[in-house]
């Protein structure tokens, strides 16, 4: 048994479309839980949606990640909990300080959605075990603030200990500045905390779950939680 | 000139509310009395064109609304059909083209978040938006801005509120130039048994309000999309309401989950003209009174008075009424959410609308009188006079017709609008099938296997030269995208966009374009559940092209059978479905490669629609095709093209050998011509035989007109056109544009 949770503040709205995906892949039931409430339910695995979350006021994720419900997503992502961040997610991950850098306006300065390139940088995270490094999968994106940004020295440090997990690239795996959608630095797309537990990804994996959707190269991201929630439970 | 109750009305105050001298004097009879300031303030925008349909409600009464699934037609807040299984799919388009001129971003966000409103407000979460844009020409100092800030506005709001945007139309012409169109479309989904309309019905019930706190924005907007605009129209930036997608979110959000109580007797959401607008529609309705107490309604901004509060068109509120006792379940729900909630009235057994403030009353009228005293006028109208076919071969061929394809790819009218639905989210909700950029859009009924399609569609052109021709297009149009995707069309809503109707000339547009509606909705059985009169589109005393865009809303009822207009795989045959006359009159071609518009639109055969619609419905529940296109814009070539482009990214897709015409009509209007009544069909040749006989079985002239292949679109005598030079052609125009660089 999988316990996942999805953590809901107002003004999220792939917090449906992420429990969906996960029920439909793991076959077990998704809790949702409230911003307002002060802890999690014992799980996992637990997501942050994307959307909007208090309207992307002040500054993308930045009053999410003050919301009462954070507190103990980080004290248990500390401890070990593997937590997702999808899109608005990811930007409140940055916010709260569990990543490192920020999410910046898109370079074009539009909302863009649509399919992405992605290069998978490793394997070694809890939601891209079922990848293979270096390989490319398409996945959309859908954000007007997923530039991402941090000081060369952290950029340095997240390549050097293999923290990058996805760079946007064209279907061949090149990464050039024109197979960046948003201005991202080094083409970043996703990152991952020193242990692989915690990963921030700007595009929405899942999107492209199911064929009838267009397409399954996002499946994988959740099918890597189970295979890694299976082997922590032994 | 707005502070008590005692005031004496001027004819400069009656005109200030946009009321013509007779309309006032046929107040006073109906109060026998004078209007406190307050009243004339309610009745201004109660009667206005935009609340009233005083022109064009003897006209509407002719359109067909009733069929096997209607649930509600035309005058609830959206139209309702049924899904089968316990489903319903409620759906409204409406325009709003005046805020937007005038301030694109803020006119359109909150078009976007208005017809959201009309369609959870009667108990469906929204799943799909589209909406149909008309700029002016593109050389217009003004275009480039007001695609920019409307572009950005409907994304702003649709994205954030998590509700897709996944299809939609844009235009150009010099025609809009003074007065864009905003129309915006949104489809919700219910539960047969969970809908939720708008009569308050009992008495000591009472009158909640909930969302967003009213503010003194938008007061008069109303009555501002009822009148012509003029130089000065920049004045009237203050009666633009402002939007807040993130509490319309929320707003959304407590609304279901109050509705999934039973403790709501009746719900409508403040649009135009606000508290006045859904109280008094409200309580005529359920056949009671309400008496309002305005102290208690929140407030964004100190000292409001009863008249701005009546007329205050701020966003993102809602009335309802409660079954008694039920309050405090209510306002949980709501303070859960971050949102406003307060009771600000009673239902009575008087009759009357009562409004106090502060003690004093300030407003008592007749609820039946104030709901339905609006002038109903006849006005005059003369008919408009269709101009005579032009024949194919007085249309001038051109140098090639891969070139003349080049061109009209690569102009504004057909050129990709992916830099516009780029920016919005259309696949949030996780259940996009069929993306922007295909026939009709597609998203799955959560939970289930089922399908609805959805389009929006009209030709102006076509509707300029003759607005009864023209409109029935415009319905079989949506008729022929639904279709398309293997849909099976259920019902319409319009969104009337024409010029002052107190022109003949004008009401004469709008009386035939009615007509035309009427006519192909009552043949087709596909009648009309809702929709939006826009009228005065007229800057300057120059109107814009008679407008009737049409939303259409099908059922797939099983999406693992859906098409759509990507060609898949290499050898397909080419199937032209329908009959070809090679009509140029009024078509793209003649407007782009010729430079001009003339004769009559192509005719609409409406049983021959019927037939062809079967037909690739049919076929595509049998998967006997790969691909599907309906012809429209541009015709043959650009259909084909069309779905060579779309069949891979910047054209790396598959390309078409066309075979060579060797029927009597001029090639060029075998290529080109906008005949009304056809599809084309990828397909495999084993089956090729079996389609072209099911067709000629039917009546229906089937042709096979070329085989996928290739790189290029290959026309016999011309040199190859490949699909990589296309694509840029096709793409470039736009981002160019909009970047400053055309």
């Amino acid at each position: 048994m999988l316990r996942a949770s999805v953590i809901v503040f107002p003004g999220s709205n792939c917090d449906r479309d992420v429990k969906t995906a996960l029920e439909a892949i793991t076959g077990f039931p998704v809790k949702m839980v409230w911003h307002g409430d002060a802890t999690v339910p014992s799980s996992d695995l637990i997501v942050l949606p994307g959307g909007f979350s208090y309207g992307d006021y002040l500054r993308c994720g930045a009053m999410a990640a003050q919301s009462p419900i954070m507190r103990d997503v980080v004290e248990k992502a500390r401890k070990g909990t593997p937590v997702l961040g999808i899109c608005n997610g990811f930007q409140i991950l940055c916010e709260s300080g569990l990543l490192p850098g920020v999410l910046m306006r898109n370079k074009s300065l539009h909302f863009i959605c649509r399919d992405v390139h992605l290069k998978v940088e490793t394997d070694k995270t809890f939601f891209t075990g079922c990848y293979r490094p270096g390989e490319v999968i398409r996945v959309p994106i859908a954000h007007a603030e997923g530039n991402y940004f941090a000081d060369t020295e952290t950029l340095d440090r997240l390549e050097g200990e293999g923290r990058v997990v996805f760079r946007y690239s064209d279907a061949e795996g090149t990464v050039s500045p024109e197979t960046c959608p948003n201005g991202a630095q080094r083409n970043i797309a996703g990152i991952a905390d020193p242990t692989g537990r915690i990963v921030g990804m700007m595009p929405h994996p899942e999107r492209l779950y199911e064929k009838m959707l267009g397409g399954t190269d996002g499946r994988r991201v959740f099918e890597s939680a189970v295979v890694g929630a299976v082997a922590a439970m032994g | 000139m707005q502070d008590n109750a005692t005031s004496t009305i001027t004819p400069e105050t009656v005109a200030a509310h946009g009321l013509k001298p007779d309309e006032y004097q046929r107040l006073l009879k109906i109060l026998g009395r004078e209007p406190r300031i307050t009243e004339l303030g309610i009745f201004s925008v109660m009667w206005s064109e935009h609340c009233s349909y005083k022109s064009s409600r003897v006209w509407l009464k002719t359109l067909p609304t009733s069929g096997a699934r209607v649930i509600q037609g035309p005058g609830e807040n959206a139209g309702v059909v049924d899904l089968g299984d316990g489903d319903a799919a409620i759906f409204k388009m409406e325009s709003h083209n005046h805020p937007s001129y005038i301030e694109p971003y803020q006119g359109a966000a909150t078009g976007v978040g208005g017809i959201m409103r009309d369609v959870f407000t009667m108990g469906a979460r929204p799943v799909a938006n589209l909406n149909a844009l008309r700029f002016g020409d593109p050389s217009h100092p003004k275009t480039r801005h007001l695609v920019s800030g409307v572009v950005s506005g409907i994304g702003g709001y649709g994205n954030c509120v998590g509700v897709p945007t996944v299809g939609g139309e844009v235009n150009f012409d010099a025609g809009y130039n003074g007065n864009i169109l905003v129309n915006a479309m949104c489809v919700g989904l219910a539960r047969t048994d969970k809908i939720f309309y708008s009569a308050a019905k009992g008495v000591g019930l009472p009158v909640v309000y909930v969302g967003s706190k009213t503010g003194r924005d938008g007061i008069h907007g109303a009555t501002m999309a009822s009148a012509e605009f003029d130089d000065k129209s920049e004045e009237k930036r203050p009666t633009v309401q402002v939007g807040d997608p993130f509490t319309e979110k929320l707003l959304i959000e407590a609304c279901l989950e109050m509705m999934a109580t039973d403790a709501i007797i009746a719900i409508q959401d403040m649009g135009a003209a606000g508290l006045t607008s859904s109280t008094s529609e409200m309580a005529d309705k359920g056949g009671v009174g309400i008496t309002l107490d305005l102290d208690h309604v929140p407030q964004r901004e100190e000292g409001m008075t009863a008249y701005e509060m009546m007329l205050s068109e701020s966003q993102e509120r809602m009335l309802m009424i409660l079954k008694p006792g039920r309050e405090a379940e209510a306002e949980a729900i709501f303070r859960k959410w971050g949102l406003d909630f307060a009771v600000v009235g009673t239902t009575t057994d008087t009759g009357r609308m009562i409004v106090m403030h502060k003690g004093v009353v300030e407003a008592d009228l007749p609820v039946p009188v104030l709901a339905n005293s609006a002038p109903m006028y006849e006005r005059p109208w003369f008919a408009p006079v269709p101009p005579q076919p032009v024949l194919p071969q007085w249309v001038k061929a051109p140098n090639g017709n891969l070139d003349a394809l080049k061109t009209m790819f690569g102009s504004p009218a057909l050129c990709s609008r992916r830099w516009v639905w780029e920016q919005y989210d259309h696949m949030v909700m996780g259940d996009t099938i069929g993306r922007p950029g295909g026939d009709a859009a597609v998203v799955r009924v959560h939970g289930t296997q089922k399908g609805l399609a959805a389009t929006c569609d009209v030709t102006p052109r076509y509707v300029a030269a003759d607005p009864e021709m023209g409109t029935k297009q415009a319905v079989v149009e949506t008729w022929r995208n639904l279709c398309a995707v293997g849909a099976d069309p259920i019902a319409i809503t319009d969104n009337m966009n024409f010029g002052n109707p107190e022109r003949p000339e004008i009401m004469g547009q709008f009386v035939a374009s009615v007509r035309g509606m009427a006519e192909a909705c009552r043949v087709l059985d596909y009648p009309v559940v809702s929709g939006n009169v826009s009228l005065y589109n007229e800057t300057n005393g120059v109107g814009i092209p008679p407008t009737p865009a049409i939303g259409g809303v099908g059922l797939i009822p099983d999406v693992a059978h859906v098409a759509d207009i990507k060609l898949k795989r290499e050898g397909d045959l080419l199937i032209v479905i329908g009959r070809e006359q090679g009509w140029l009159g009024q078509s793209l071609y003649q407007q782009i490669i010729c430079e001009k518009l003339e004769g009559a639109p192509p005719p609409v055969d409406l049983a021959d629609e019927i037939k062809a619609g079967r037909l690739v419905r049919a076929l595509i529940r049998e998967d006997k095709v790969s691909a599907v296109h309906d012809l429209s814009d541009g015709g043959l070539l650009v259909a084909i093209a069309e779905m060579a482009l779309a069949s891979g990214e910047k054209g790396s897709g598959l390309g078409v050998e066309l075979f060579a015409y060797e029927g009597k009509l001029p090639a060029h209007a075998v290529w080109f011509g906008e005949d009304q009544g056809r599809y084309v069909l990828a397909v495999d040749p084993a089956r090729a035989e079996e389609v072209v006989e099911r067709a000629r079985l039917l009546a229906l002239p089937a042709r096979i007109v070329g085989r996928t292949g290739g790189d290029a679109i290959v026309l016999k005598g011309e040199e190859p056109l490949k699909l990589t030079e296309l694509a840029e052609i096709n793409e470039g125009w736009l981002p160019n544009y909009m970047a400053g660089e055309i």
